[in-house]
């Protein structure tokens, strides 16, 4: 009798409660054909172009033909409509091997795409939006200047309001794909008065007058992401231009922040995920003291606390995706993820390196490099430690 | 013109082989499936033709004999860019069951062009091209590293002993493909991928072709010992590896 009872309350909990860890066909595919472009065509030159930070131009090409500079704007936009997980799949699989062309990708995609897609009018998608889309132009976000980085309230670039145009002046710092980039999101302050609210997000065209670059940075990692600062000196921009109501610019910058760090949490998996592969295989071809590395326990532990470390960071870059597309919110989600993930990717990479001993130290063997990369995910798009400011905060609000 | 891609689902190449039923079967549990090499690259080639083709060939189309868990092997194919895919529902169980099964439904849709890769990387037994021309009784060729079509003129590479030889060929025919067919497996695009589930996959019934192997026992064979490729121009590394690990030098 009980049974019968139970029986269907049973059933309608696994429907309330339907978990599902299961990659679709398509996220499979899209993560195998990532990988297939890294290991066989980014992996070609990656060591080169670190050596020389040039600009991967042919892999930003070829990456565009296959669809992943525009992936998840929507295909009204040109783009390819995919959701925020088969993008973290990528990620991994394209920073695996070169996390610098991954990064591109990244500001490009999670940045850039999203913002205006997000908050842009009809006229800015169809001007701006549609060649982000499909790839034929890439974008870049202006938000760091020399002396407003993760204080990003104090903004010094003015956005002067002229009417028909806003005159912008000022230096934005630390600019990736300034250079490979053509339409640029410029944060810039309004209304000094104001403090943050007075701050407005603009889409600018690089070729407008009165904007120039300084020379590229000569980076520790990433090298051949193009970063530089950018000079704004009486550059005319539309009133057309301006991303949402007067004043919306900071908070628009924080929300495109807020998906932007999935991306690079998802590339600091990559790193990780990379260098671990790297020292597995290392161990089992290595002997010393008459057996494989891998059959000396303290590194079969070393293995296993990566192993470790690079799932939990998956799954909460899987988990902080999820929320974004399935509309809930995930701010102190995807926080949480770049924070561990980047700090994860530090500590798996550094061990990676001691794993291959003085090979891991020489370039040949990638990880040394994959460990330069692996810094830059605890800076950039705010630093672990403003990440733990934000995580805190939600924590503790009343 | 039409082309068919014959295309077999097969373990990806890095699975780790076990064998259940006392090693009469292969164990197919936590096996990633992948397109068979071969095929992939036929495809990769059938698609070059085609975009270079001005038109003149109008459709590619895969075919796979299989149980619907191939399916995923198929939309793969369909998401590198074949026009539309026809699955024959039937257990390859042997190289007869799929050469039969595919003759089937080849006498029944003719196409111009019927490519399959030399082997399948799980069986490796060479037979299902060979056997399907035989049952089609029409021309083949083996050992094909190339294949050009110029206004309707077909040139052939086939390769033998110490070159290779040229060839020219009227259709239909069958074309057995191997290494140089195409360069690389062409990757899917985004786009590719999206579109896959709205390409056509057609079921077929099986015509009911019958193996004529039986498997008696599988076997591994032992294990290789270590062998570490060098890259040619790395020299250092291959000294450091005398040096260090082989202690050779
Ligand atoms: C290669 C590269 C690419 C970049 N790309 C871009 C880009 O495309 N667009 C863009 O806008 N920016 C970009 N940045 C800038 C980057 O986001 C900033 O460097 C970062 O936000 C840190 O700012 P900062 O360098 O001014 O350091 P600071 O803000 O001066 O921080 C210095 C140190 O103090 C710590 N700190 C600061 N405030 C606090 C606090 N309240 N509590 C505890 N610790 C604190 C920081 O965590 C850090 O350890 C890039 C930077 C680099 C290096």
């Amino acid at each position: 009798m009980t049974s019968a009872i139970i029986f269907p309350i049973f059933v309608s909990f696994i429907n309330l409660y339907t978990m599902n860890f299961e990659f679709s066909e398509e996220h499979k595919m899209i993560r195998q054909a990532a990988r297939d472009y890294a290991q066989r065509e980014l992996l070609k030159d990656v060591l080169e172009r670190d050596a020389k930070a040039e600009i991967p131009w042919d892999h930003i090409k070829n990456l565009t033909e296959l669809g992943f500079f525009g992936m998840m704007v929507s295909p009204e936009w040109g783009g390819g409509g995919m959701d925020t997980i088969s993008y973290v799949l990528a990620m991994e699989e394209l920073s695996k091997v070169d996390s610098a062309t991954a990064v591109i990708l990244s500001v490009h995609n999670s940045l850039v795409c999203w913002g205006v897609e997000k908050y842009g009018t009809p006229e800015q998608k169809e001007k701006f939006l549609r060649p982000m889309g499909s790839g034929e132009k890439i974008g870049a976000f202006l938000l760091s200047e020399p002396e407003a980085g993760s204080d990003a309230t104090h903004q010094r670039t003015v956005a002067e309001d002229k009417g028909d145009y806003y005159l912008l002046n000022g230096t934005k710092n630390w600019i990736s794909n300034a250079n490979s980039g053509q339409i640029y999101i410029v944060i810039a302050q309004t209304h000094p008065e104001k403090g943050h609210h007075g701050i407005n997000a603009f889409i600018v065209d690089k070729d407008t007058p009165g904007i120039t670059l300084a020379p590229h940075e000569d980076k520790m990692g990433m090298r051949s992401s193009d970063t530089h600062s950018v000079m704004f000196s009486e550059a005319k921009v539309p009133r057309e231009n301006r991303i949402g109501e007067d004043g919306f610019g900071f908070k628009f910058a924080m929300k495109a922040l807020e998906g932007g760090r999935i991306g690079i949490a998802a590339q600091a998996l990559g790193i990780a995920a990379g260098a671990m592969e790297r020292a597995v295989q290392y161990s089992k071809e290595r002997k010393a003291f008459g057996k494989y590395l891998s059959h000396h326990q303290a590194i079969a532990f070393k293995l296993a606390d990566m192993g470790l470390k690079v799932e939990n960071a998956r799954n909460l870059i899987l988990k902080s995706a999820w929320h974004k597309d399935n509309g809930l919110s995930y701010g102190t989600l995807s926080a949480m993820a770049k924070l561990y993930a980047a700090d994860m990717a530090m500590e798996v990479t550094t061990e990676a390196v001691q794993i291959l001993g003085g090979y891991g130290y020489v370039k040949e063997y990638h990880v040394e490099r994959l460990m330069r990369e692996a810094k830059l995910t605890q800076i950039y798009e705010g630093t672990s430690e403003i990440q733990k400011i934000i995580i805190s905060r939600e924590m503790l609000r009343d | 013109m039409k082309i068919l891609v014959c295309i077999s689902n097969v373990p990806d190449t890095t699975t780790k082989i076990r064998f259940t039923d006392d090693d009469t079967r292969f164990d197919t549990a936590s096996v990633q499936w992948i397109i068979n090499p071969w095929d992939e690259l036929a495809l990769t080639r059938a698609l070059e033709l085609k975009e270079g083709s001005g038109g003149s060939i109008e459709k590619v189309t895969v075919v796979n004999v299989g149980p619907k868990e191939s399916e995923p092997t198929i939309r793969k194919a369909l998401a590198i860019g074949a026009d539309d895919a026809v699955r024959i529902d039937a257990e390859p169980l042997d190289a007869h069951v799929v050469a039969g099964e595919l003759a089937g439904h080849i006498r029944n849709n003719p196409y111009d062009i019927v490519l399959c890769g030399i082997d399948s990387s799980d069986y490796n037994g060479s037979l299902v091209g060979g056997m399907l021309a035989e049952l089609l009784d029409l021309p083949s060729v083996s050992s094909v590293s190339k294949l050009n079509i110029e206004n309707d003129e077909i040139t052939i590479n086939r390769e033998i002993d110490g070159g290779s030889e040229i060839l020219s060929t009227e259709t239909p025919f069958v074309a057995i493909v191997q290494k140089g067919i195409a360069l690389e497996p062409r990757i899917p695009s985004m786009r590719g991928i999206m579109m896959a589930r709205k390409k056509p996959l057609n079921v077929v019934e099986a015509a009911g072709a019958e193996p004529l192997t039986e498997f008696v026992r599988f076997e591994l064979p032992p294990p290789k010992a270590a062998c570490k490729m060098v890259d040619e121009e790395n020299i250092r590394e291959l000294v450091a590896l005398l040096h260090n690990e082989a202690k050779v030098l």
